[in-house]
Parts: C-alpha cells; structure tokens; sequence
C-alpha cells in the first residue's frame, strides 16, 4: 500500500467538491447552535460519532471489497433525509471523477456505470481506496476525518475563528476519530460474514433536520 | 437547477474536446474579475447579442448562492433551464481554479440536457482579484475589470490582468466622473499583457458588448473549425 | 426473521454492543424478567381476526373495540418495566390482509433496577400483504440512571401499509436522562428501507451537543409505508430555526414511505409536530 494515496484522498486538496459542503455547520451557526471553538467541537464531536461512524464503515466496507451497489442501498437506508442523499451522490459524482483520473480501476469503472447519477460520496471513497490499494481501516480513517474536518473548515470561513484553535480542537478529536475509524473497519469486516445490516447506522435528528432546512434557504454560502 | 435529478452520463477526468459521442462539445468562456467590475451585466449583453445564433447557456459561481444566477432570470436573458447556479462553500475561486468538480458538473450536466449547445459562459465569483479559471474547466478567459475601481488596476497586474485571454475594461462612460485616465490604462495593460487583447466597454450604450461579442464569436469559429477538421 | 438475532450496535464508544446475530442472546440478571408478549392478527376472509394474544411479563395484551375492519389491542403495563438486566420482546404480526392497531395504555418507563446492567426491549413488527398495521405507543421515557436498549425490526411486504410512531423522552421532569440506545431496521419487500441507531444520556459522546439533541429532551419519528402514499413531494418543515422544536417529513429512498423526525423542548411540543406531520402526510 502507499502511504501517499492515503494523504491524498484525505487531502481537502483533492478535488473531489468537499470544500463547497460544511457538513451541516452552516445550519447550525445560523440557528446559533455553534458560535465559538467549544460549540464547534461538540458538534464535531456528535458528528463523528454519528454520521461520521456511519459513513466511515461504509467506505470501510467498499474498500474491503464489499458488493458497492448494496453499500449504495445501504447507505440511502442510513440517509432518510432527501437533501443529505442529494449531497451524497452529488460528492459522489466529483469524489468519481477525481478518483478515476487519479486511481484509475476496473471496479470505479463499473461503479460510474451502474450509478451515473453517482453513487454515496463514503462509498466511492472506498473504492478508491481499493483502487489505491489501501486497507479498509484507511478508507473509515479519511472519512471519518473529512466528518470533522469539513465543519471545522466551514465554520473557520462562516465565524472567522482562529484557524489555529480549529486545527487544535481537530487534534484533541484525534484520538476519537481514531477510535470511530476502528469500529468502523471492525463492522465493515464483520459485514463481509453476517452481511450488511451489522454496519452502524447511528444517525442524528438535528442533522437531518437541519439539513432540510438548510436547503430550502435561498441564501446559502455552502451546499450543504 | 437541481443537478441529482437528471444525470451526466459523462465523466470526463478533464475538459475533453469532444462529448463521450464523439461530437465537439460546447466551447467554454470564462468570466472573472473583482466583484461590481460588471461580468453579470457583460455575460447578460452576451447572452441578449448571441443568444438568436448561438445556443447558450450559463453557470454563476456567487459568493452567496443564486444571487447572480437570480439577475440572469430577472432580465430574462435566458430561460431557466439554461442558467444553472453553481454553490461554492465561500471560496468562489476555489471552485474554478482548485477544485474545478461541481463546476464540471454543471456544464456537463448543461450539455447532456441541452444538446446541441454551442456556447457555455462559466461566470466567478468575483471574490478574487487574483483567481483565474482553470484549463480544464473553460477554453478561454475574459477578466473584466472597471475604470471606477481606479485606473491604476491594469498597471498593478495579477494573474487575471496579465493572463487572460482578453481584458475588458468596463464602465467607461463613468471614466470623467472619476478621474480615471483611459489612456494610461490601455499603456499599462499593453505593457502587462504585450500582444493578448484589451477591450473597452460601456454596457450603458446600445450594443456596447459588441466587439466582446465579436471576439466570442471568432473563438466560437476557431472552435466549430477545430470541430470539423 | 429469526427470533434471537437483534440488530447490532456498532458505536465506537458505547462498549455496549449487542451481540452479532446468530450469537446466543445473553443471559440478563438473574433477577431480570425475561418475557415475550405476542400479538398476531389475521384475515378470516371477512374481517381481521386475532388468533394469538399472548400477555406476558410486564405486558398484559387486552382486546379492545374494533373499530371497521381493525382490529384494536391495548398492552397494559402489568409491572414496572422496563428495569436493568430485563429481556422484553413484543412480537406483533398483522397477517396477509389483516388490519391491525396496537397501543399502549400509558407511557413505558425505563428505571434503574436492581442492577446497573442493560434492559433490553425489542419490538418486532411484521406485516404481510395488503395488511395494515398501526403502532402507536405512548412514549418511552428514559428516567435518570435506566439503561435500556430498544430494538425496532420491521419487516414489511411488498404491499404492506404501516404507521410507526415512535417518541422518547429523555428524563423525566428536570432529571438527566439514563442511557437510551435504540435501533429502528425496517425492511420492504426484503431490502433495507430505514436503519437508523440513536444513542442519547452519558457515557455517549456529543449527544446532547449541537449535532445531536442540541438540549432537546424529547425526540421522535413518525414512519409511514403504503404503496398510495403520495411520496412525490418536497420535505415539509415544520418549527422555525431548531430552538423550540423542530421537524421535517420527507420521503425515505427505497419505497413508497415517508419519514418524520421530530426534536422538541418536551413530549406535549413533540405530539404536537408529529400530528401536523401526519396531517401533511395526509394531504389535509
């Protein structure tokens, strides 16, 4: 495996249309939920224990060679809001194409056939990953992060925070995003056995919520 | 415009040439400069002069999501379906320079269900004085600056200024109010760009994007011959 | 389905995953009740009928009027339940055809108990073709120092109607909620339609912070299957901002299902956007 494919796919860098999504803390400071580093960090915090464990198995799962067109429906079961599926496939479809240029395989191929409209964002990760030829447990690390690191990244941009308390409180969440990449590799491979309902599917109702509300606004700095 | 409803078969790495059937894609024209310098009013004259000949279509990239695309249905310069609104997470540059992805997206989606398309104007955000547009997302850029932010802009340079393939320099009928000097301004945009092409413009008279329109069109030629050879 | 295999918990920081399926379920305190409740309905032909009530435990099963072709059972809290190192399943069946209501008489309080162990409450819901089945219970109330884990596992027919209403309340009056782990699979047709885990009261990390609960203490869902409801509609928001409480119904992915999720200040806030939900649902 190469340690440097790893970097790259969590890099915000890549260009894979990340940077356009907060990861639901646009919302959440407009309704004043998060307005300084504490409130950042505890969303974070619910985020990754929730979606970001979630979404973290998923990629696990693909990049461990599980059947992606049944991640896929796995994934919309784990999604009930229609603004975060939309997101998902969208991201999905950027996360495909920088990843086709980037780790061209046989298997994104068949993926960008069977879901033209994109495939969840978590999913493609995963098998680029794969393609990549990295370990599972390094595909539920990169998304596990980006859970995080996307709204500590937005809310630097929507409330002028200090970027360094934002990078300090991404590194106080280092040893959790560990622990949440851990169990989601851990499910990911008990999936392949018992199949794919032991994946996690801890969700949260403010996110989902929020993100509706975040989509009907007509004034928005970020997609989502 | 909703993008998850109907869906780009295509998933070109770059901006190829051609469409997935074989046939020349759109050409794709680039608009940037600072924010108020005019570039929705530019791409709104473009789409009134081009839009009887040419079948058009356009992305916005705001700083605050639809606010351009909003004006471009306001005037009614386009229908609907032909002006989609690209959200860029406040970083309007990122998305046509770094992270070209969701502005891919859209022209791509734009071209699957608009076919045949033979224009595609891609607007900034204008957040950025230095942002330019990437090649793999546009084939030509137009940075539009204006005399009222001060006529010592073009000898400041940047990427845009220097760079692109042609510099409009708008608003001036504001020039006398201002004080700017129309001729220093084309001295030190000549001495910035050598040979690459500067126009002036005064959107507020009647046909005063014409020589703009007429540089699209020649490229517009360049790029159906490209096609046909 | 089989009946020993509740869905797993996979949460990072919980430690307190369920077993895999397929594993033996685990013992429970030996001073815990260990009971299955069982409601079946059928379809004579005629009417709806109900072959099996069986009480059991804290769950005493009671028919009550029917009203049209649905048949009503009430489950009257015979015990305090559920308390730690408790097993509790109910199991209820609405037949090929079979029109079903199931309620309960007052809300179900999770308390500590004689031991600090988990209490598990699983609640199966199968519904067969052209069947209907209507689960409304009062709340489930997650009072300081209770551990419960509650199941919902679903399994619906192609053309099976549902209606799911699910709400907690975390704490009673001003007291910190227990620790409240719950899990809702639903399958239609045998693929997943809805799988959510929730995971709110210490040890859970964030729970209460501004991506979860955001300080609400009463939470809740309103599913709704059935192949003519009208799904091809934009989410409907209810509540402004999130502050006094908040929902959202939208269509689930995979079928012809709708979602509700609702988060509010208290139960009465919470009964309150669930019901304008279901009126929209409704179209009325």
């Amino acid at each position: 495996m190469s340690r440097a494919a790893l970097l790259l796919l969590a890099d915000g860098r890549f260009p894979a249309g990340g940077h356009a999504h907060s990861g639901g803390v646009e919302a959440a400071v407009a309704h004043g939920a998060v307005h300084d580093t504490d409130s950042l960090e505890a969303f974070c915090r619910g985020r990754l224990h929730t979606t970001g464990l979630t979404t973290a198995a998923l990629a696990a799962a693909a990049a461990g060679g599980h059947d992606p067109l049944l991640l896929d429906d796995a994934a919309d079961a784990r999604t009930p809001a229609p603004a975060l599926r939309a997101a998902a496939r969208r991201l999905g479809r950027q996360m495909l194409r920088a990843a086709r240029a980037a780790f061209p395989s046989a298997e994104l191929e068949r993926l960008a056939a069977a879901r033209p409209q994109g495939a969840h964002q978590p999913i493609v990760l995963g098998l680029a990953a794969r393609a990549a030829g990295l370990a599972p447990v390094d595909a539920a690390h990169a998304v596990a992060y980006e859970n995080i690191g996307g709204p500590a990244t937005a809310a630097v941009r929507l409330l002028s925070l200090d970027p360094l308390d934002a990078s300090r409180l991404l590194a106080r969440l280092g040893p959790e995003t560990d622990a949440v990449a851990a169990a989601a590799s851990g499910a990911a491979a008990r999936a392949m056995a018992e199949g794919i309902d032991v994946l996690p599917s801890a969700s949260s109702p403010l996110l989902d919520i929020a993100a509706e509300q975040h989509a009907a606004w007509s004034v928005r700095l970020f997609a989502s | 415009m909703h993008l998850d409803h109907s869906l780009p078969q295509q998933h070109s790495p770059s901006a190829s040439a051609t469409r997935p059937d074989g046939n020349r894609r759109a050409l794709r024209v680039g608009l940037g400069g600072p924010v108020g310098s005019g570039k929705t009013a530019t791409v709104a004259a473009l789409c009134r002069t081009l839009r009887d000949r040419w079948c058009i279509a356009a992305v916005t990239n705001d700083i605050y999501t639809r606010e351009d695309a909003e004006y471009l249905l306001r005037e009614a310069v386009l229908p609907p379906e032909r002006i989609t609104a690209v959200e860029t997470g406040a970083c309007p540059h990122t998305a046509i320079r770094d992270d070209i992805s969701a502005n891919l997206e859209a022209v791509e989606h734009l071209e699957e269900t608009l076919h045949p398309l033979d224009l595609i104007l891609v607007e900034s955000g204008g957040d950025n004085l230095t942002a330019t547009f990437s090649k793999g997302l546009v084939d030509v850029q137009i940075f539009v600056i204006d005399v009222a932010s001060g006529d010592d802009i073009p000898r400041k340079g940047g990427p845009g200024i220097t760079t692109a393939d042609l510099l409009v320099i708008n608003k001036t009928d504001l020039a006398p109010h201002v004080g700017a000097d129309l001729d220093a301004m084309a001295i030190d945009a000549k001495r910035q760009r050598g040979d690459l092409p500067v126009i002036f413009t005064s959107l507020t008279s009647d046909d005063g994007v014409r020589e703009v329109a007429d540089w699209v069109t020649g490229h517009l030629a360049q790029w159906r011959a490209g096609a046909a050879a | 389905m089989s009946p020993s295999s509740p869905p797993v918990s996979a949460r990072a920081t919980s430690g307190l995953d369920l077993p895999p399926a397929g594993a033996p379920e685990p013992p429970g305190h030996p001073d815990g009740v260990h009971a299955t409740a069982r409601i079946r309905a059928a379809h004579n032909g005629r009417v709806t009928t109900l072959p099996q009530l069986h009480s059991d435990g804290p769950f005493h099963v009671r028919r009550m009027r029917t009203s049209g072709n649905t048949a009503m059972v009430g489950i009257i809290g015979a015990m305090s339940a559920p308390l730690g190192g408790d097993r509790l399943t109910l199991d209820i069946t609405a037949e090929d055809r079979a029109e079903l209501e199931v309620t309960t008489a007052a809300a179900t309080l999770a308390l500590r108990g004689p031991t600090t162990e988990a209490a598990t409450y699983d609640v199966r819901l199968t519904v067969g073709e052209h069947a209907r089945l209507r689960w409304l219970p009062q709340p489930l109330i997650s009072a300081a120092g209770s551990n419960l884990r509650q199941t919902y596992t679903v399994e619906l027919a192609a053309t099976a109607r549902l209606m799911l209403r699910e709400e907690q309340l975390l704490g009673r009056a001003d007291e910190e909620p227990g620790h409240l782990v719950s899990r809702i699979l639903v399958h239609r047709a045998g693929r997943p339609l809805l799988d959510q885990h929730t995971a709110y009261g210490a040890p859970e990390p964030g729970w209460n912070g501004p991506a979860v609960l955001n300080g609400h203490r009463a939470v809740g869902q309103l599913l709704l299957v059935g192949p003519r409801l009208d799904i091809r509609r934009d989410p409907v928001l209810l509540g402004t901002g999130t502050k006094d409480g908040c929902a959202v119904l939208a269509p689930l992915a995979d079928g012809p299902a709708l979602l509700a999720t609702a988060i509010a200040p208290n139960a009465s806030t919470l009964r309150e956007l669930l019901d304008k939900a279901h009126a929209h649902a409704l179209n009325r």
